[in-house]
């Protein structure tokens, strides 16, 4: 048993850390934020330059052969400067998608697009009626010879404003919320019948509604087995999950910082507010929750690999509780700790809430997963 | 970065639980499990029995019986021993005053001491706690005067858990009535069969007797008694509390309480269903686990990073698991009275003989309440959890 990170894996943080300190101070997120798609191209690029766009890929494939824990690392950082690129649409869903549902002939074609920055992700699973199942599918997907074709809508799709190509979930078979049934299709975004609306979400990101009216892919266009794709979106998720806990760190961690500063620095009644023990215990609490929820992040790391489904559920809907109830308690104390600052645009802090406020919105809330832990029978014998 | 184990540590696990679930009797296993107050012979036997494998006192000296384990070998015996409902050793011999002698004690003192000790030949009980001294502790009262090659010694101290079993017991007294507080306390063993040594039980609110008043009328205790520099106690009182804080989230005890949780749980009916089919019974329960896990994790991180801080020095962070691992033991005591149902209404009174009358409702009702009334005590004694607050305010956020 080790937590430490081995070289390679210190250099990695050091790098990332270190540009995210740099290019991510608060200022410049807010001129990235007015940029027309919302984000910097040109840290894109950058992000390209360091390798971390084609880390979680294989080297055979034309990526840098990290893992998990890389990707938390990476994640981790993000949280902390509250990055708006859409790497976790393009490298963390897409690349999942990829890694775990592409043929050989079709990763050899993306990866290296996705590794340069010149290709862009996003996973459109979810539609009006579905909130947090991923089985719950009204989108069709119709043989027509050589390709499939689709109809329907799907919503919310992080970063689906800016996609090159959209993995959209649709049915070939069976009842609305049947687990078998559906397939997962590569859709070209200026394929003809796509039409997607993007909007701002309420953490500075950007999300699409997207609708697609008799849509062709071509039948090798499709990711996973089509008609049983949901092992793949299983999988796919809980690598999502794991990585939005990595990121819940930074966030909650950065969040947690500026609050013992500020509390150092605030006077009031003649001496700073943290000499005041009922602020002290309530940024201890704070703190208290940041580390379990770290743990539970490592332990979803460390999880998200498993082979066995269940096991890998279990362990990934503990960890999407944990980091909900602290992600909630930790940002809900920073702005009440804040006081009145913290509840201004202009001030960094509330972003943090807010972002960790959507994280727990995403792929199942703690309500959610506890449901699911509970189930599965817990997590000890 | 790896969660999993060596071989050898897997190895080691595996000959710790074998250990634990053959060598101790059932018959007291059975008792922890169902939280029923094991008598003075219970505990002596269970140490006696570690003692002779070399596995009551790991954690000390190697001279005096120590093991050199590792953290995770140190972890992974606390974890068995809590699994199989192993009553731990004496605490107070084995992790306080064991160590301070070991480390401060004279020759003389460690040869008289330590191998009793560890064989729980001498069994010891804590006096620091007075009636006016809780979470101020240095303010204590309790004085020993110099005479001749003796210390007069007057006072009271308070919370002496199981003071009525112990044959001796540590005390801080303060031997500088001039000095600033924390500067004139000293370390003194006592023998409790001195002359004008009075003890009286306090009964708790779960109906048990464990803990106790010690009166000190002109008590006479040999200098030699005296461990360490004189004045120089709350440095060693310091050590005592800092030691061992990794075994206190009882990360196993909790395990196993959730394990009898879900066994009762199986057998209390709602309507048709079994108590633990019911979906808001079972994510009360799973929420818990999550805390569990987590905070068995953060105790693997504070066992890893105990290799690189230097030997003895608490880490800070060890308060996190106070915290977390008193309000989880405690949240268990809750879900156990929660599956009980009616059935903890029913007092019966705690006997070392037993009862020969049929209980009322079903055999595990009548501790559960009492079970949950005494372990409100955890996040109050060993420092409260607002005291682990303050330090982790202090050493950790600087604040």
């Amino acid at each position: 048993m080790d937590f430490d990170l081995n070289d390679e894996q210190r250099l990695l943080k050091d790098s990332v850390d270190k540009l995210i300190a740099t290019e991510y101070e608060f200022e410049r997120r807010k001129r990235y934020a007015a940029e027309p798609d919302g984000w910097s191209r040109a840290l894109w690029a950058k992000y390209a330059e360091l390798g971390l766009l084609g880390l979680p890929f294989a080297e055979a494939d034309g990526g840098f052969g990290g893992g998990p824990v890389e990707t938390m690392i990476v994640l981790e950082s993000f949280g902390r400067g509250l990055v708006l690129e859409p790497y976790f649409a393009t490298v963390v869903l897409g690349g999942a998608l990829v890694r775990h549902g592409a043929s050989a002939a079709q990763r050899a074609t993306l990866v290296p697009r996705i590794a340069d920055g010149s290709l862009l992700l996003a996973f459109a699973w979810m539609e009006r009626q579905s909130r947090y199942n991923p089985a719950d599918v009204k989108t069709t997907a119709r043989r027509d010879g050589g390709a499939w074709i689709l109809n329907g809508e799907k919503s919310l799709v992080l970063h689906g404003d800016v996609a090159d190509k959209i993995a959209v979930t649709a049915r070939l078979s069976g009842n609305q919320r049947d687990r078998a049934g559906i397939g997962v299709f590569l859709v070209d975004a200026s394929a003809p019948g796509v039409q997607r609306r993007g909007y701002p979400t309420q953490d500075g990101l950007r999300s699409a509604e997207i609708t697609l009216v008799d849509v062709r892919v071509d039948a090798a266009d499709t990711l996973g087995e089509p008609g049983d794709a949901m092992t793949l979106v299983d999988r796919v998720t809980d690598e999502a999950i794991a990585g939005l806990c990595a990121e819940s760190i930074g966030v909650m961690s950065a969040m947690h910082e500026i609050t013992v500063e500020y509390l150092k620095t605030r006077q009031q009644f003649g001496r700073p507010i943290g000499t005041f023990q009922a602020l002290q215990h309530r940024a201890v609490d704070m703190f208290v929750a940041l580390e379990q929820a770290r743990s539970m992040a490592i332990f979803a790391t460390m999880m998200a690999g498993e082979a066995d489904p269940t096991e890998r559920r279990r362990a990934i809907a503990a960890a999407k509780v944990q980091v909900g109830r602290s992600g909630r308690k930790v940002g809900e104390e920073a702005i009440q700790l804040h006081g009145g600052i913290g509840m201004t645009m202009e001030y960094k802090v509330g972003h943090y809430f807010k972002r960790m406020t959507m994280i727990d919105r995403r792929f199942g809330d703690a309500d959610l997963h506890l449901a699911t832990l509970a189930r599965l029978g817990g997590l000890f014998g | 970065m790896d969660l999993s184990f060596t071989p050898e540590e897997r190895a080691f696990r595996e000959e710790a639980r074998r250990f634990f679930r053959t060598e101790i009797p059932q018959a007291i296993r059975d008792k922890v499990a169902e939280g029923r107050h094991l008598s003075r012979e219970d505990i002596v036997t269970s140490q006696r029995i570690m003692n002779g494998r070399g596995w009551a006192v790991p954690h000390w000296p190697r001279e005096w019986g120590g093991q050199d384990w590792s953290p995770i070998q140190t972890y992974f015996y606390q974890d068995e021993m809590q699994l199989a409902s192993v009553p731990s050793p004496l605490p107070f011999n084995v992790s306080m005053v064991g160590p301070v002698i070991a480390t401060f004690g004279n020759e003389a003192q460690k040869r008289a001491f330590l191998p009793k000790i560890a064989n729980l030949d001498i069994w010891f009980c804590q006096g620091f706690s007075e009636p006016g001294s809780g979470s101020d502790l240095a303010s204590l009262r309790t004085t020993a005067k110099r005479d001749g090659d003796e210390y007069i010694v007057n006072g009271q101290k308070t919370w002496t858990t199981l003071a009525q079993y112990a044959d001796w017991i540590f005390c801080l007294v303060r031997t500088d009535m001039a000095a600033k507080k924390q500067e004139g306390i000293s370390f003194l063993l006592i023998d409790m069969k001195s002359p004008g040594i009075t003890v009286r039980p306090i009964q708790t609110i779960d109906g048990g007797r464990e803990v106790n008043e010690v009166f000190f009328d002109e008590v006479r205790v040999p200098v030699s008694n005296l461990v360490g520099q004189e004045n120089k106690g709350w440095d060693y009182a310091k050590f005592l509390l800092g030691n061992e804080r990794t075994g206190i989230a009882r990360v196993g005890t909790s395990k196993e309480r959730i394990r009898r949780i879900k066994q009762l749980a199986a057998l209390e009916f709602v309507g048709d269903m079994p108590l633990i089919e019911d979906a808001r019974f079972r994510e009360k329960l799973a929420a818990v686990e999550v805390e569990l896990k987590a905070l068995e994790l953060t105790q693997l991180r504070v066992v890893a990073n105990e290799r690189k801080l230097a030997k003895g020095k608490p880490d800070p962070a060890s308060s996190i698991l106070k915290i977390k691992g008193s309000e989880i033991q405690q949240a268990t005591t809750e879900l156990l009275m929660d599956v009980v149902g009616p059935y903890v209404t029913a007092y019966r009174e705690e006997r070392e003989e037993g009862w020969n009358e049929p209980p009322v409702g079903p055999d595990y009702a009548a501790t559960a309440a009492p079970t949950y009334f005494n372990w409100r005590k955890i996040s109050i004694y060993g420092g409260s959890n607002e005291i682990q607050r303050n330090i982790i305010a202090k050493a950790i956020l600087g604040l």
